[in-house]
């Protein structure tokens, strides 16, 4: 096995949380070094710059690593889940394969013990957060508008994303119902941005911007880390995490670009691989010392996974509207994200309204649902849909239950021969019943916006790549796998930064909130270097 | 990105595809489409076929099954009548076959026309999205606080 030279800092994954961790540590000139098991990617190669824009979605940009399957993805077993998995490996990570859209958790969500007498609180809050996502949203370059009674004040440095057809119809629709909503923040540049054009409207922003104005981190942290002194190192996949007789990480065992067995020896570890990843590599990190997984004396490391049940809702209008001419986003609305006691179901969603989709997308999604027939008649029902299509999702807040996790796979292997992670998710009561007040809601917005063929999947729902709660942050070792600035209760060495530390998942899209933690841990290591690991 | 070979499909299952798809995705004159089986619209289909390829075969055998021989021998009724309620199905086969003739019908520069679309990707040129009355948003200005405070 080929032995690296020794560095301060190893972080595993270089997307959302990897790149902002980086970016911010590459201050204390510190050795930092990123091993990323993707690829850069090359704007020039993203779907919207060709005429099979829609179809890659199926293939080699399907949000799917399973369907994707590209030689840098891992498979993943979600044959127990209702839940498929979404992730993208690649420098950026899920950052270049996601919409975009940048709600932040709400000061509620960090409080749910206290509050609604359910799961956990944080150990930190929203205030404690507050400059990190602050900061985060100019690193990232956000858009939005200030002003939003949903939120404490945000300042968004770029305007938001214009109304266009699609949003003004729902925003006349919520006027009449006089329920709350307001413009998404979007990562997505509306002017030119730290070196960013700004957003000209190629509507396929999920899987990769062509355009270069959605902020994935290999275009706004990665330039500025590198720039000063971080390395990058692409293509090179992590087996585990290696530790020394005193109980501390030594460094890790990757497998190069060449397949090559490499040992990277470190002062200190950051995991940084995603809510799936991360616990994956901890529970293949397995020594004498650690007989059950790296950091998991608490037994937690894999559990309380939270995915973000996510139905659809849509309908059609007499007029034409944005469709994919457009990013997906629009508006969000927070009418019903605080518990109501009156409701049978407590906590609540965010309604994420979408602009449509696409002219094949339209096709092939109506026919799979029943609601585009074959043969003669395919025709007509499809000119009445496409361009016509209104689509409401619900991000449901999706509780910590230890029975939803993930385990290794038994006999599922990805190329290297790591075992594959294995899913075991249900949807909670709970959750069912705040889906169903969800999709009830969405049919009467759909109403008052004039839609007609109003329809929803029940079990084929939208799958966010959402992946959090599964090494959980928390002042109790009993009760947590980190503590409440990212450290391993067990490894003092050891930290992680990703979504896998979430104590609760809150209603909304969580990339904003994971990179704050991530700029928050950072901020914590730079703090406390003297004593970092008493 | 590694690049995969797929095994391309028999003259006997090219020829069901082609049967297929015309009754799935017919020719309709008002509209000025042409059908799914159009040369070039089928080419199209077989030459991206790629990993949907095992998916494609699979219906094909299956449709092969319900037709009690080669689908191509049927007539066009039978063609449709099998075709239309196997496609409505929700097999993975059913659902790949049903895609690939979409995704490349629906990018012909004909059917794109007939849509009043421009037959180009979004990108360089993109699109351009109207401002909206922002004014709309007033009475929600107007809204006290939503959000709890947490202690």
């Amino acid at each position: 096995m080929r032995k690296n030279e020794m560095v301060d800092v190893l972080i595993v994954g270089s997307g959302a949380s990897g790149a902002a961790v980086a970016w911010s540590l590459a201050e204390t000139k510190m050795k930092i070094l990123c091993l990323e098991q993707g690829d850069w990617m090359k704007q020039a190669e993203f779907p919207s710059t060709g005429r099979d824009w829609e179809a890659r979605r199926y293939g080699d940009f399907a949000i799917f690593p399973n369907t994707r399957a590209r030689d840098t993805d891992y498979p993943i077993n979600d044959d127990a889940s209702p839940m498929k998995i979404a992730c993208f490996n690649a420098v950026g990570g899920g950052t270049v394969m996601f919409t975009a859209h940048w709600p932040r958790m709400h000061p509620s969500d960090f409080r749910v013990r206290s509050l609604d007498g359910i799961a956990d609180d944080w150990p930190i809050d929203y205030k404690t957060l507050e400059p990190f996502f602050e900061e985060n949203d100019r690193m990232m370059g956000i858009s939005g508008l200030a002003g939003d009674p949903a939120y404490p004040p945000r300042h968004p440095p770029m305007p938001p994303l214009p109304l266009g057809k699609t949003g003004t119809r729902y925003a006349k629709a919520m006027n009449k119902l006089g329920w709350h909503w307001w413009p998404s923040d979007a990562a997505i540049a509306t002017t030119e941005y730290d070196g960013r054009a700004a957003c000209i409207n190629l509507g396929h922003c999920t899987p990769g911007c062509a355009q270069g104005a959605k902020a994935s981190t290999d275009i706004t942290y990665w330039p500025q880390a590198i720039r000063a002194g971080v390395e990058l190192r692409p293509r090179c996949r992590v087996r585990e995490i290696v530790t020394n007789a005193d109980g501390m990480a030594s460094g890790a065992i990757y497998y190069d670009a060449d397949g090559e067995e490499c040992f990277q020896p470190a002062e200190m570890v950051i995991l940084a691989a995603n809510g799936i990843g991360t616990p994956r590599l901890l529970l293949n990190s397995v020594s004498e010392r650690f007989p059950n997984g790296l950091a998991n004396s608490s037994g937690l490391v894999g559990k309380n996974l939270m995915l973000h049940p996510w139905p659809m809702i849509q309908g059609y209008v007499d007029e034409q509207v944005d469709g994919d001419r457009a990013p997906m986003l629009s508006l969000w609305s927070k009418e019903f994200y605080e518990t109501d006691p009156n409701r049978d179901f407590l906590r609540g969603y965010t309604l994420q309204f979408s602009r449509g989709t696409g002219v094949v997308n339209e096709a092939i999604t109506s026919a799979a649902a029943g609601q585009i027939p074959w043969g003669k008649a395919h025709h007509r029902a499809y000119r009445e849909r496409v361009y016509h299509r209104l689509q409401i999702g619900v991000a449901c807040d999706d509780l910590p239950e230890e029975h939803n996790r993930i385990v290794l796979d038994p006999v599922l292997k990805d190329s290297h021969g790591i075992p594959a992670a294995k899913i075991e998710y249900e949807i909670s009561e709970n959750t069912r019943r705040m889906m169903e007040h969800g999709i009830a809601r969405c049919e009467e917005i759909l109403t008052a916006a004039g839609a007609k063929h109003i329809y929803c999947s029940r079990t084929a729902l939208n799958s966010p790549g959402h992946l959090l709660g599964t090494a959980r942050m928390g002042t109790d070792p009993a009760r947590s796998v980190v503590n409440s600035w990212g450290r391993s209760h067990d490894v003092k060495n050891l930290f992680i930064v990703d979504g896998s530390v979430f104590v609760t998942g809150g209603g909304v899209n969580p990339t904003s909130t994971i990179q704050a933690v991530a700029l928050y841990i950072a901020d914590q290591i730079k703090q406390r270097l003297a004593t970092l690991f008493d | 990105m590694q690049t995969q070979s797929f095994p391309s499909l028999s003259e006997a299952e090219t020829a069901d595809l082609r049967a297929v798809a015309g009754v799935a995705i017919p020719a309709d004159v008002g509209f000025g489409v042409p059908a799914a089986d159009d040369p070039t619209i089928l080419a199209d289909i077989l030459a991206t076929l790629g990993r949907d390829t095992g998916d494609v075969r699979a219906a094909l055998a299956e449709l092969s099954v319900l037709a009690k021989g080669p689908f191509a021998n049927l007539d066009n009724d039978q063609r449709d009548e099998i075709a239309t309620a196997y496609l409505a199905g929700s097999g993975v086969p059913a659902r790949t076959l049903g895609r690939v003739m979409l995704q490349a019908y629906y990018r012909d520069d004909r059917v794109v026309r007939s849509l009043g679309l421009e037959p180009r990707p979004p990108f360089p040129k993109g699109h351009t999205l109207e401002q909206g009355d922002w004014s709309l948003l007033d009475p929600v200005r107007a809204r006290p606080k939503l959000w709890r405070d947490a202690p």
